[in-house]
This record gives C-alpha cells, sequence and structure tokens, in this order.
C-alpha cells in the first residue's frame, strides 16, 4: 500500500435534511491507531460505514487502503477488517465456523483457513469456547470474536466501531490489551472510534473529536490536552451567574474560565497558585461551593472547551 | 460458486439445529393427510371414484414444501448485523440470497421423504415406479423452492420477522383456492375460475399423474411452466428486494 491507510477529503453523508457527517478530513498513516472520539450521535458510526463501503458518501470523498470507497469498494473490502458497533454474530454458529466461514469467503483454502483461525485466536484469547456456539458467549467474548472475525483474512486496515461499549471493565481491558498486540505484531492500522475518553487516551496515537457530524480538533491525546492549559481548577457551585465569571475572570493567572453543568472550570497555568484567589472571589460572590478540586487536563476538558459540553455527559462513564 | 457453496453450508449447518422450523413442515402435512383421508375416503370413492390417498398425497406434499425458508433467519442477521459483516467481505451479493435458497432446496426435497413414506404405508403406489417418485419429489422441491422468494423479498425488503410470520398466509389462498380436494371438474363458478388461474393447479395435476395415471408429458410440462410463472414473478421480486438491501446505500 502507497500513501496513508485512510485519507477523507470532505467526506459527508446526509439523512433527509441531517447532516450525520459534514466535511470531514482526515489522514491516517499506516500502522497508527488512531481514535475518533465523540459522544452518541456525532457521526462515528456513520464515518465507519462509510469508509468500509456500507454506506455512500453524500459529498466528499473516501480512500481506504489506496482504494476509493464509492468507485472500487470491492477492492476495499478485500484490505479491510470490521467489527462494527453491536458484535455482528451469528448465534447458531460455533465460534470456529463462523472464522472458517469468514475466512472462506475471502477465498482462502482449507490449509490457509486453519493456519489463519489458529493465529487469530493467538491474538484473541477465546480459549475452548471456540468451538462452542456464539449463543453461550459473554458479552466480552462476543466481542473478542467479533475482533477475531475482523482479523481472520489478515486486513491492513481495521475498523473497530465502539468495540468495548457495554462490557464490563475486565473484559474493557482484555480487548484493549489485543488491539495494543494486533498493532505492535501486525503493523496493523486501526481507526477506533470510542465514546470513552480512557480508550482514546490509552489506546490512540492520535485523536479526532466529532461533534455534530464535524471535525472539532485531531492530535496527539497530549497535544490537545496542551491546548487547553497546563493545570484545571474545577469548582462545583450551586449557581453560575455572570458576576461570579467575571470575578473569576478578573483573578490574575486565569486563562480561561468554561461553564459546564453545575460547575466551572478554571484554565490556568500554575493551578495551585490560584486555588486560594478562586476561592476567595467565589465566596466573595455569594457562591455556595460544594467542591474545589485541582487536576491535569482530560479530553473531556478538550471535548468542553470546544463544544461548551462534556463528552461523557450522556455515555457511561469508563472506569 | 464457492461463495454460494460457502452460504449455502452455513444454513445447511443451522437446519438441525433448529428442529423447531423444521418439525410443523413434517407434523402438519402428516397430520392433514391422515385426517383428510380418514373424513373423505369413502365419500369422493362412492361420488367420483377417486383414490383419495392417492389423490391427497401431492396436496400433504405440497403442505411440506410450500413456505419452508430461511427468511426468518436472514431477517435475524439483518437485525443482528451478521448481514452487513457478510456485506463487508468480498463475497457477491446474489450468493447472499441464492445460497439460502440452494440449501431450503435441499430441505424441501428432504420434507418430501417422510410424507410420501406415509402414502406409501397408506398404501399409494406410484403408476410411474421409482423414477416417476424422483420426479415427484423434484417438482415439489422445484415448487418449494420458487416459493421461497416470496417470504424472502419480504424478509429482504422489511427486515422484519413479523412481515415475514405473516406471508404465511400467501400459502392459504395457492394452496386451497385449487384441486386440493376435489378434481377441477367438480369445482363450481367462481373457485373453478380462480383454480383456472392458479398455478397450484396444474403442479397437483403434474404430480397426482405421477402417482395415479403415469408418464404425462403434456400435463407434466404444463407443471413445469406454471412453477416457471410462479418463480418468475417471486425470484424477480426477491432479487429486486436483495438489489436494494445491499445496493451502496
Amino acid at each position: 500500500m502507497n500513501g496513508p491507510a485512510i485519507t477523507t477529503e470532505g467526506i459527508g453523508r446526509a439523512f433527509g435534511d441531517h447532516w450525520a457527517v459534514d466535511g470531514v478530513d482526515i489522514t491516517i498513516p499506516e500502522g497508527e491507531i488512531y481514535g475518533f472520539l465523540g459522544p452518541n450521535g456525532a457521526g462515528k458510526s456513520t464515518l465507519v460505514r462509510m469508509l468500509c463501503t456500507l454506506l455512500r458518501p453524500s459529498r466528499g470523498r473516501g480512500v481506504v487502503a489506496g482504494f476509493d470507497v464509492a468507485r472500487e469498494p470491492e477492492q476495499v473490502r478485500l484490505r479491510i477488517g470490521v467489527a462494527l458497533q453491536d458484535a455482528a454474530l451469528d448465534d447458531r454458529q460455533t465460534g470456529r465456523e463462523l472464522l472458517d466461514l469468514q475466512a472462506r469467503l475471502y477465498g482462502l483454502h482449507r490449509l490457509q483457513r486453519r493456519a489463519r483461525v489458529a493465529r487469530v485466536l493467538d491474538l484473541v484469547d477465546i480459549g475452548d469456547a471456540i468451538d462452542r456456539r456464539v449463543a453461550t458467549y459473554s458479552g466480552g467474548m462476543k466481542r473478542r470474536l467479533d475482533l477475531a472475525a475482523a482479523l481472520v483474512h489478515d486486513p491492513s486496515v481495521v475498523f473497530l466501531d465502539e468495540p468495548t461499549t457495554g462490557l464490563d471493565p475486565v473484559s474493557r481491558a482484555a480487548v484493549w490489551e489485543e488491539v495494543r498486540r494486533l498493532n505492535a505484531e501486525l503493523g496493523t492500522t486501526i481507526f477506533l472510534t470510542t465514546q470513552y475518553l480512557e480508550e482514546a487516551d490509552g489506546l490512540a496515537g492520535r485523536v479526532g473529536i466529532i461533534s455534530h457530524g464535524r471535525l472539532v480538533a485531531e492530535g496527539t491525546p497530549d497535544e490537545l490536552k496542551r491546548k487547553v492549559g497546563d493545570d484545571l481548577v474545577v469548582a462545583r457551585i450551586d449557581e453560575v451567574g455572570e458576576d461570579t465569571l467575571q470575578a473569576l475572570r478578573r483573578i490574575p493567572g486565569v486563562g480561561e474560565v468554561v461553564v459546564g453543568q453545575g460547575e466551572v472550570t478554571v484554565v490556568a497555568d500554575d493551578g495551585a497558585g490560584i486555588m486560594s484567589p478562586i476561592a476567595l472571589a467565589l465566596h466573595g460572590c455569594g457562591a455556595r461551593v460544594e467542591s474545589l478540586t485541582l487536576r491535569t487536563p482530560t479530553l473531556d476538558d478538550v471535548f468542553l472547551q470546544l463544544t461548551g459540553s462534556h463528552l461523557q455527559a450522556d455515555a457511561e462513564v469508563a472506569t | 460458486m464457492s461463495d454460494l457453496a460457502s452460504i449455502a453450508l452455513r444454513a445447511i449447518r443451522q437446519i438441525p439445529r433448529e428442529p423447531e422450523s423444521v418439525l410443523p413442515a413434517v407434523i402438519v402435512p402428516a397430520f392433514f393427510y391422515v385426517m383428510n383421508v380418514g373424513a373423505l375416503s369413502k365419500v369422493t370413492h362412492l361420488a367420483a371414484g377417486l383414490d383419495f390417498k392417492a389423490f391427497e398425497l401431492p396436496v400433504s406434499v405440497v403442505f411440506a414444501v410450500t413456505g419452508v425458508s430461511r427468511a426468518s433467519s436472514l431477517v435475524t442477521d439483518i437485525q443482528n448485523g451478521y448481514f452487513d459483516r457478510l456485506c463487508i467481505t468480498p463475497v457477491r451479493r446474489l450468493p447472499l440470497l441464492l445460497g439460502l435458497m440452494t440449501a431450503d432446496f435441499a430441505l424441501v426435497m428432504t420434507l418430501t421423504v417422510p410424507v410420501i413414506a406415509l402414502g406409501l404405508a397408506y398404501g399409494v403406489r406410484f403408476a410411474t415406479g421409482l423414477p416417476g417418485m424422483l420426479a415427484f419429489m423434484v417438482l415439489s422441491g422445484l415448487w418449494g423452492l420458487v416459493f421461497t422468494g416470496l417470504p424472502y423479498s419480504i424478509a429482504l425488503k422489511t427486515g422484519n420477522p413479523s412481515a415475514v410470520n405473516s406471508s404465511f398466509v400467501l400459502f392459504f389462498p395457492i394452496t386451497f383456492l385449487t384441486t386440493a380436494f376435489v378434481p377441477k371438474q367438480a369445482l363450481a363458478g367462481w373457485l373453478s375460475t380462480v383454480a383456472t388461474y392458479n398455478p397450484m393447479t396444474y403442479l397437483l395435476a403434474g404430480l397426482r399423474s405421477l402417482v395415479s395415471s403415469g408418464w404425462q408429458p403434456a400435463t407434466l410440462g404444463y407443471a413445469l411452466v406454471a412453477i416457471a410463472a410462479f418463480g418468475t414473478v417471486s425470484m424477480s421480486l426477491s432479487l429486486l428486494a436483495l438489489r436494494g438491501r445491499v445496493k451502496h446505500r
């Protein structure tokens, strides 16, 4: 493959009057884990479905593994592996039958299929359950089998659409570990959508943040967090009035003041040094302070700063 | 061909794992055969000189093979995303449907065996011998195959299990507004007119000829034409529905 593993140029998809994805430009080099972070309904899955040829772009273009997704979908399909948002499996087959069928559909002969299935089972731990019907699998095992099915034909680009949504913390950590191994051992390019900050932060080399169908920020997790500032002081208060905000903005050393739901986030280079002035300013405004916390920025702060709302307002918080 | 075999093998493998979807296709026709023969044999013999056991065997076979398909499984695949997974592979689109129909054909051919065995146990003998019995199975199997076009077109169009289940209502006019219980000359009025245009009438005539009359090329030809005519409509509908489902939406 020459050039980037994935490129999109102004790609967009409309459903009626609503643009689910609205002019996204991304370039992902080979071998990268790219995290696509956004809340439910932001357009993550729609972009994945366009890039894996299930949905035709309404405008713009997408190139995956060197082939245009709209004009050369057959070539794209040969080179990608996909695990969609809900583990797309057939409960009536055994795990091994499912993987074997998947390999057959890629034209692999029997010996190749046997070798490939053995190889993905080395990567993705399913154990003896591989010969049981999929209906008997736990949610975590289904996710791992789904991942194995996406890998069995040795794709150069893998799309994982919210691969850990709905999993317990242990299963989630296991999937993360498998994604890391896949990238490290095979050099596979991975496009990962997620609504979990920890997932994007811990797995992805670069992160794109999507909101309302638009890419609002892109960079390494550290780069994105540095854009917010060095320290954050978060005050949970009963009511955020304009006078409170003005008082906080007047404090020397305060960079930006961002209002969230029931809280105010103050960006500063020296968070520890302005804790006391912030406490005094809030007290002076008559605000009832529930908590005052000093911490370093997270990707959620990046999202808050860019969009004015928390990323995980409606998402289950990963632990 | 390899894609077709892969999809068909998967579908065939599922059949014994879902006996609940096959058992009614054996039990219901056997029940109706025993009941109808028990209730109507003497009457039809006295009234029309019919050997009702032989006359009714094709009806029971048609009951067994009509409406048996993997359409419900296809809906499950659509709903749980497995159909999308198949569409992301390089598999050509036509085998996604034809593979299931191939499995259906194998199943309906198999389903004719216990019904024929029941008829033989009741004393029915094929005037055309063993070759006629095989032709009887093939004609029945072909009918079962072309009928699957209807539930598949509904499954692919709607992706809705209730809609697929409701396709069973098509079974009733096709199998009852015909010569299911009496010969065509005994039908009167509107029922006779409807039966004239019902392809099932010609299928039953062809099947009955194999059991009772011997080789009758014209009757068998009409049966094949009836199957082909019905199949042209049902298969066209299912292929259109497939195209709508898999087109690069």
